[in-house]
């Protein structure tokens, strides 16, 4: 298919671009296959560059011969493009629209985009599995790397190579698997070098209303625990959505089963309905009547910070059962790709110095996330502003990211990136130049041969100019573990993803960086 | 009756002078709690805990408590609540139900004085002469204030008319009028205006000659008039001459104004005054912002809300609308002064409390002088204590009328928090000078704030039988400077404009929750910036000094040998650790006691409970140690140590901070 097909305007004159807290810029609006473009054509003036899979929906307005059309963004940016002449603007809304929808994952930038940087040190080979492995074997020889999933036949949304306990076979590992959702059978996620506990992840059992149970799954988990010594099994669901899942063939583990585990249930919302919060988070933002009680009442009824809230907590009730109780833990929710994923990251950052830096945190994304099959694609199809009917869309990355933050706050010395970083990782993930964030798992990067076609943006991220705007100046290794306060008192609302603000406290950063 | 006497007789209201065995809780963790002595004394509650090392204490200023309540007997004793003015609640338990009752009545009595003599300020005794007591009253200079301001000047003055605050007692004897009123029209208007409030100057733009004046509402009832007071706002805004007209602000919302026309006050009928423009700002009363601060502080000391508790309960509060509500009062004001070069009368009804809150937050917004240290208690004792805001009623000082009580000043802090969380880099001083300042305010450890107008105070001697709390403040600046501040910045020299934005205002954890230290962060951005900036600092000194003694040493050709040594010294000096994550680095309670399902009650033995550390905030203070002041009511943080225990620990060893996580900088 040829994108000029799609444009029928590919340049109009006179074009005003209205920013908020940003002065208003005049110039010529250009459509390219993938970027909607505006340039005053004056020299040292900023110009736009909008990647189409950045748009979330768009507003046509006219009055008289004068179009308006407003873009809003997946990073939730929301701008004006005033642009003069109907069918000009007409044309070009059609434009947008279509070319911001389109479904094919090969037509994407990242397939088209060529660096105009040398890439030193390629991102795509940085966290390569067989890595971490030689980490852990350093520590404790309890594991294996098995390739039991090379052909992502027994998982399809695992990687092709699994840390699992040394005296599993791989045979007991595909019974293991049919009796988990997805085939996602219990991996190893951390070991925690301190005192040789373990976390790992899963999908929630088979265990369907017969109450189905599974000798090598039991065995499977029970190998990571020392003699006489119980762990817990942390379910993100409340226990009457694991008893609701019974009849969807689902479950969670019998007490009678699992003698050794002990099982909490907490309660991280399912990710239909962790979008539903973004997209009324983003309403009471934008709410104009100014009215401190309407914001208020909006703001709880998103239910976005008791999210972050509850996430939280449950990454460090992980944490607490780890370092403090030396228990091992098992994580899983229902597919175990989304609240299992931000528990077992966020108990990482908490736990693990390493987690904090920045290589440290690639490394996290890249295992607990991209590895680890978390359906970006799906997840980041849209965002709050779209019209369209969810599908499985949900910002469960956007949340993880925004606990991240309010670590980063409640440590602000303990991190060595900062805001900017957290930020820049949320823009990547929903509209891109770099191939990392495309397709939902491994199987489905390797089929796109994205290593191949498109850039990694570690390969960007990593060159020193790039690193510096996400350095923290005031970082100073921190080896210990860190304990948030999760009291509402203490969170705060995350308020640069939300637009809130123009560059906020960067006077600050260029002040701390002065020092 | 002399101060020795006053404290003989507080020492009879003291039926129990020190009890044995009693607990201190920890508000965190209700398990946690410290075994220790209770003293009562003239001046403090204290509380020495019976760690074996380290005797911690906690000492609780008597003016600082607002409230004590005995609660249901527990199976330790009986529980006795203290609540503090400056939010700090204390809960001690008693074995005795009598001794529980003795030190509530003894408690009750002496947290309510009936008379100004009882008050701390006038037995706090620092180890200062009177030369230099009466010296702390100089530090600050309303003349020179004023004179900052460029005045007088050829058409304001100061009017001696109120000296011996005959016209008005309840403002200061120093006022500013236009040249050209004359004393009758003073007069005249005065006897107009509630409680003899005539307007008068609060501040004056130099660049344009706008003017920003106080007074109380008129007596105007239905249809009455005043020619002098008429004439006196006409000489206010001739006193601007860029200006043809001038706006009156009441900042009461337009019912209560209308509801005042029926006691014969109200407000100023535009037809009969030339030229001003009439505008309602809608604060609420003193009564309404009482109750929204009441419930602000039950939703602050909420123990581990829900999410949804906690948002909705900010919102029922009202609180943050009122904050709202003072902010855009003090924005249209500044921008009529600053963008439209208009003067501005303010009242409200008696011109002392929205009124001062209005014409001080619209002063930080216009002039950066009151974004420094000096300026912004320069501001407080103009717009505020010179003005007559009664702080004794409205921090009830002593036992009266609680109707009386408001958060008045509270707000007025608390809008100068919210700039600063907007404004990083143009503010002089950090959030715990706003923190301290409250403080005081309600402590009564220094003179400044006793009284409800200067008349009293000089009728109290205040100046003479107590200390200013100014030059203490200066003396600890270093703790009170933003390391942000960039004075020199363009943008900085002109008027500030915030966002009004709902979002924009947020809830003041540092102030409401300043004693639950579990719930700040565990590293603070602000300490760490300030020994960077000190570090740097020193260098440069030693920089400064290393190229001295270079040019001599060039001169002399001496030997270099006498210079490593001190490079090594300094070196030394300079790396210590910024840093104090030891404070907090423990789990909170993620799932109320789940873990383990074995009893999670207090499961310590005797030994471990004595041997468990009490670590309490800021030092035995002493009456002569004035850098403690702030301290003395300090939080109590409990870091119990007990012994390991076996395979699944109790939530006490759970949150024992290892000896490896105390803190990052050991080293």
């Amino acid at each position: 298919m040829e994108f000029a097909e799609l444009i029928k305007t590919p340049r109009v004159d006179g074009v005003v671009l209205h920013r908020p807290f940003m002065p208003t810029v005049e110039g010529t609006l250009c459509l390219t296959g993938h970027h909607l473009i505006l340039s005053s054509r004056q020299d040292n003036t900023e110009e736009l560059w909008l990647l189409h899979a950045n748009i979330d929906s768009i507003e046509k307005r006219f009055v008289g011969s004068l179009g308006t059309i407003i873009v809003k963004c997946k990073d939730l940016r929301v701008i004006q493009l005033d642009i003069p002449g109907m069918e000009e603007c007409l044309n070009i809304a059609s434009s947008i629209e279509a070319l911001s929808t389109l479904d094919s994952v090969s037509l994407m930038y990242p397939f088209f985009y060529r660096p105009l940087f040398e890439v030193i040190e390629d991102g795509w080979q940085l966290f390569v599995p067989e890595e971490a492995f030689k980490d852990l074997e350093s520590m404790t020889d309890e594991w294996r790397l098995s390739e039991v999933n090379k052909d992502f036949s027994v998982c399809p949304s695992y990687p092709s190579l699994l840390t699992v306990p040394k005296d599993i076979d791989d045979e007991s590992l595909c019974k293991a698997a049919s009796f988990r959702h997805g085939g996602r059978f219990p991996v190893l996620s951390y070991y925690h070098k301190k005192n040789g506990m373990v976390m790992m992840r899963a999908a929630q059992p088979l265990t369907g209303t017969n109450g189905r149970r599974c000798k090598e799954d039991e065995k499977l988990i029970n190998a990571t625990l020392c003699a006489g010594k119980r762990g817990y099994i942390i379910d993100t669901r409340t226990i009457a959505v694991a008893q609701q899942a019974k009849a969807r063939g689902g479950g969670f583990e019998q007490e009678a089963n699992y003698a050794q585990w002990r099982r909490i249930h907490k309660a991280i919302e399912r990710s239909n309905v962790l979008q539903e919060g973004l997209i009324k988070l983003v309403e009471a933002c934008n709410d104009q009547s100014h009215s401190m009680d309407r914001w208020l009442s909006k703001l709880e009824a998103s239910n976005w910070q008791s999210n972050v809230k509850e996430i939280l907590t449950t990454a460090c009730l992980a944490a607490q059962c780890i370092d403090r109780e030396g228990a091992s833990v098992l994580v899983h929710g229902t597919e175990g790709t989304d609240s299992t994923l931000q528990v077992t990251s966020l108990a990482q950052i908490i736990l693990d110095p390493a987690c904090r830096t920045i290589r440290g945190f690639e490394a996290l994304i890249e295992r607990e996330w991209l590895q680890a099959g978390h359906p970006f694609q799906q997840r980041c199809a849209q965002s709050a502003y779209s019209n369209g009917k969810p599908r499985s869309e949900a910002p469960v990355f956007l949340l993880f990211l925004d606990c991240v933050w309010q670590i980063l706050r409640q440590f602000p010395c303990s991190f060595q990136f900062n805001e900017n970083f957290l930020i820049m990782l949320f823009e990547h993930a929903y509209a891109s130049q770099f191939g990392t964030f495309l397709g939902n798992s491994v199987a489905e990067r390797l089929k796109l041969l994205l290593s191949q076609k498109t850039v990694s943006l570690w390969s960007w991220v990593n060159r020193p100019q790039e690193l510096e705007r996400f350095l923290n100046p005031l970082y100073e290794p921190n080896n210990l573990v860190i304990w948030p306060s999760v009291a509402p008192q203490s969170l705060l609302l995350w308020e640069v993803p939300l637009q809130m603000h123009e560059m906020p406290k960067e006077h600050m950063d260029c002040e701390i960086s002065m020092c | 009756m002399s101060c020795t006497e006053v404290w003989w007789s507080e020492m009879e209201h003291i039926r129990m002078p020190k009890v044995e065995n009693v607990r201190l809780v920890d508000r965190s963790s209700s398990r946690r709690t410290q075994v220790g002595t209770l003293y009562l004394t003239a001046t403090h509650t204290i509380f020495v805990g019976k760690g074996s090392e380290d005797r911690s204490e906690l000492w609780v200023l008597h003016s600082l408590v607002c409230d004590v309540l005995k609660h249901k007997a527990s199976q330790n004793g009986y529980p006795l609540i203290i609540h503090c003015k400056n939010f700090q609640v204390i809960q001690f338990i008693i074995p005795q139900e009598s001794d529980c009752h003795n030190v509530y009545i003894s408690l009750t009595r002496l947290s309510r004085p009936e008379k100004y003599e009882e008050l701390y300020c006038f037995s706090f005794n620092p180890n200062v002469d009177k030369a230099e007591r009466e010296h702390s009253w100089d530090f600050l200079d309303l003349k020179a204030e004023y004179s900052r301001m460029g005045l007088p000047n050829k058409l304001w003055h100061v009017t001696a008319i109120n000296r011996e605050y005959r016209v008005c007692d309840t403002y200061p004897a120093d006022l500013f009028v236009p040249k050209s009123v004359t004393l009758p029209v003073i007069i005249g208007s005065s006897k107009f205006r509630s409680r003899g409030r005539f307007p008068t100057l609060s501040y004056y733009c130099k660049e344009n000659h706008a003017t920003i004046c106080r007074s109380s509402q008129p007596l105007s009832g239905f249809s009455a008039r005043c020619l002098e007071d008429e004439q006196m706002l006409q000489a206010i805004m001739k006193s601007n001459p860029g200006s043809r007209f001038m706006y009156v602000v009441d900042t009461r919302p337009k019912l209560n104004a209308m509801a005042n026309r029926a006691a014969g006050k109200g407000y100023e009928n535009e037809d009969n005054y030339c030229n001003i423009k009439f505008q309602f700002i809608g604060i609420e009363n003193i009564h309404v912002m009482r109750n929204s601060q009441q419930k602000l502080i039950e939703v602050s000391a909420l123990r581990s809300p829900s999410m949804g508790e906690f948002l909705m309960g900010l919102e029922n509060s009202d609180w943050l609308r009122h904050i709202k509500s003072i902010m855009e009062a003090g924005i249209f004001i500044s921008k009529a002064v600053a963008e439209e070069g208009v003067s501005v009368l303010v009242h409200c009804s008696d011109g002392w409390d929205r009124t001062a809150q209005v014409c001080s937050v619209a002063s930080v917004l216009l002039d950066p002088y009151y974004r420094t240290l000096k300026g912004l208690m320069v501001l407080i004792e103009k717009d505020w204590v010179s003005f007559g805001h009664k702080f004794s009623h409205r921090c009830g000082h002593l036992d009266g009328e609680a109707k009386e009580v408001s958060p008045v000043i509270d707000q007025f802090l608390e809008c100068v928090w919210q700039l600063m969380e907007q404004f990083p880099c143009y503010f002089e001083y950090n959030e715990k000078f706003l923190i301290s300042i409250h403080n005081h305010v309600y402590s009564c450890h220094y003179g400044n704030f006793i009284c409800n107008s200067q008349k009293e105070r000089k009728d109290l001697c205040i100046k003479e039988k107590t200390h200013s709390i100014w030059p203490h403040l200066w003396e600890n600046k270093l703790d009170f400077m933003n390391p942000l501040f960039k004075p020199d910045q363009s943008q900085n020299q002109g008027l500030l404009r915030p966002r009004t934005a709902p979002y924009c205002f947020k809830y003041w954890r540092r102030l409401y929750n300043r004693f639950d230290r579990e719930l700040h962060p565990r590293q603070s951005e602000l300490d760490c910036l300030m020994t960077v900036k000190e570090e740097t600092q020193q260098l440069e000194e030693a920089l400064a000094l290393y190229e001295q003694k270079l040019a001599v040493l060039d001169k002399e050709r001496a030997k270099t040998l006498y210079m490593q040594k001190g490079v090594l010294e300094s070196k030394q000096a300079l790396w210590s650790s910024p840093l104090d994550t030891s404070l907090a680095n423990t789990p909170q309670d993620y799932i109320g006691g789940f873990i383990g399902g074995a009893p999670n009650v207090f499961t310590l033995q005797q030994g471990e409970r004595e041997s468990a550390e009490l670590c309490l905030f800021g030092d035995k203070p002493k009456s002569s140690d004035a850098d403690n002041s702030d301290q003395e009511s300090g939080v109590a943080d409990f870091s119990s140590h007990s012994s390991g225990e076996e395979s699944l620990p109790s939530e006490d060893s759970v949150k024992d901070p290892d000896s490896d996580e105390t803190g990052p900088n050991r080293a």
